[in-house]
């Protein structure tokens, strides 16, 4: 990781690979070149840095309000529980290209299962559009995200739940609470130190997502779909700038680490104070 | 407990849309990996015109995929290996010995899950380079053996982490009753821990082989055309003149069937594994 942080020093283009330590001292100048916002590499990596949050939010959001709806109605036994608690956590087993090559072929405008759904069987939309290119490209790659996710949030959230006491809920039963009500006071409350794990991990593994976009898209996905990792990927491997990929890299660590140290300072004080 | 009918409703749209939601990707998969080409190229169809086994066939020959699937097969089972023999002993120091650096370590753990591997690739991948060039013969880069350095290094510390809070749960007292009969610390370890941890060692090991199975990132500049893995050479269906989608659904379905399999029936170990530390 030193050497990271060393390369985001010097000036390593395609010319210095073979013997980098020749490679010219640059000290800031990538990093300049990084945050200088009206130049076209700051804008396209403030673009980026955009998508991404913008990613995160929608993905953690949903994953997290699936997770938990999955687990609040399998938490009492019924018929066939067993069997799709099985299924959920499907997609989260499966290797992540097989799932996603799965779904680049169901959004493939001429042969998909998307297009086929919406326009010839609801008549929704009357023309095939394309979920793979443009403005869809964003959209397409958090609902494939999503699948992959939310099975995490409802494992995490499913453990936490067998944690809770059940006299807890018998207690509650007694007092006249309705299953919304102890739901929304017992439930929610004690799971969450899970939570903040959860919306921790969730976080951090979206935010830095390459999977998702590179086997969707390959190793230059639409400008929509641009996120972090892979923009840096692109700059490093496609345009062969180390440096300047190697400055972007540890600005993208300082922002996770302020995230995280924020984040765990605001729940840490929360709980000591409740 | 009295569930009133709204809860019923909620819990019925739950269930489908989810569960539709996870299933049609699931169906699409299955379905067309027994479809004639001509009905993946067409527009989409719910079932194969005429069912067939040719896509299992002609998927060897399309591309090369029995070896990708060596290539992963190797590098995912020896790092399995290392990383669950490497994980066996600093489990154990971790959970029953109290040593300098001991909170530090298991810190270190917890951040490396934390930082993107991007941050890593960039350096990891230079080092590689100049190493081979100081060794005058390529060692690491583009090699299995360098795939395996990289997944160890971090399916490692995870794996640790994972044993180590899985050895707490095992009282001590069964390591002082092992001494007491005359065992050494590896006799303590190999005859009488290992056989009550071995729940955590499976689901150690799962984690370590689905990490190297599905990986990405790492195998798309690590390896060239004899090294290829699964995860990357999938994508060559795609970069020929048709687009074999046939073929692409049955090579990931034979991919994935074994890993999820083991992940279905093993899912209670891995479960408790993954989610101990962090309910805690």
């Amino acid at each position: 990781m030193l050497v990271g942080i060393w390369m985001s020093f010097i000036a390593l283009t395609q010319f210095f690979i073979a013997n980098w330590s020749q490679a010219p001292f640059v000290g800031l100048d990538n990093y300049k070149i990084a945050v200088n916002f009206s130049g076209s590499i700051g804008q396209a990596l403030l673009h980026s840095f955009t998508v991404s949050i913008l990613y995160t939010v929608i993905v953690v959001g949903l994953a997290w309000v699936f997770g938990m709806s999955a687990a609040a109605v399998l938490q009492n036994g019924f018929r066939g529980r067993g069997g799709l608690r099985t299924l959920f956590l499907v997609p989260y087993s499966l290797p992540i290209y097989a799932g996603v090559i799965t779904w680049s072929f169901m959004l493939q405008r001429d042969n998909g299962l998307v297009n086929h759904v919406l326009v010839s069987n609801l008549h929704i939309l009357g023309s095939s559009p394309f979920w793979l290119i443009g403005n869809n490209a964003f959209f397409s790659m958090a609902i494939v995200a999503l699948w992959r996710s939310w099975p995490f949030a409802f494992l995490m959230i499913m453990a936490g739940m067998q944690s809770i006491p059940d006299e807890v809920y018998q207690a509650a039963s007694v007092d006249g609470a309705s299953i919304w009500q102890q739901l929304r006071h017992i439930t929610l409350g004690m799971l969450r130190p899970v939570n903040v794990v959860l919306i921790l991990m969730l976080f951090l593994w979206t935010f830095n997502d390459f999977n998702t976009p590179f086997v969707l898209f390959g190793a230059t996905p639409p400008p929509s779909a641009d996120l972090i990792s892979i923009h840096i990927y692109d700059n490093s491997f496609i345009n062969w700038n180390f440096g300047l990929g190697a400055a972007m890299s540890v600005l993208l660590l300082l922002f996770l680490l302020v995230v995280t140290g924020t984040y765990l300072l605001i729940t840490n004080r929360r709980s000591r104070r409740a | 407990m009295h569930e009133p009918r709204s809860f019923r409703i909620f819990r019925v749209v739950v269930v489908v849309v989810l569960g539709l939601f996870t299933l049609v990707p699931l169906y699409v998969m299955v379905t067309s990996s027994i479809k004639p080409l001509g009905d993946v190229q067409g527009d989409f169809t719910w079932w194969p015109s005429h069912p067939t086994l040719s896509p299992f066939i002609d998927m060897w020959s399309t591309v090369p995929l029995a070896r990708y699937f060596v290539n992963s097969l190797i590098v995912s089972v020896v790092s399995t290996a290392f990383s669950v023999l490497i994980a066996i002993f600093a489990a154990y120091a971790v959970s029953r010995y109290r040593f300098f650096g001991r909170r530090i370590f298991t810190g270190t753990v917890l951040a490396t899950q934390m930082f993107p591997g991007i941050l890593f690739l960039l350096p990891l991948f230079l080092i590689f380079v100049n190493i081979d060039k100081t060794l005058g013969f390529t060692l690491l880069y583009q090699t299995r053996f360098g795939l395996i350095v990289t997944y160890l290094t971090f399916s490692l510390p995870f794996s640790i982490w994972m044993l180590a809070s899985y050895l707490e749960g095992i009282p001590r007292e069964l390591d002082e009753a092992a001494r007491v009969d005359g065992c050494r610390t590896l006799g303590t370890l190999f005859r009488v821990v290992l056989p009550a941890a071995r729940p955590g060692v499976i689901a150690v090991a799962v984690y370590a082989f689905m990490t190297a199975w599905g990986e990405i990132l790492f195998a798309s500049q690590m390896t060239n055309d004899a090294t290829k893995t699964l995860s990357i050479g999938l994508q060559n269906y795609s970069t020929q003149i048709n687009v074999y989608w046939n073929q692409i659904m049955a090579a990931s379905l034979v991919v994935s069937v074994p890993v999820v399999v083991a992940f279905l029936l093993l899912q209670k170990y891995l479960v408790a594994g993954l989610t101990s530390g962090s309910v805690k």
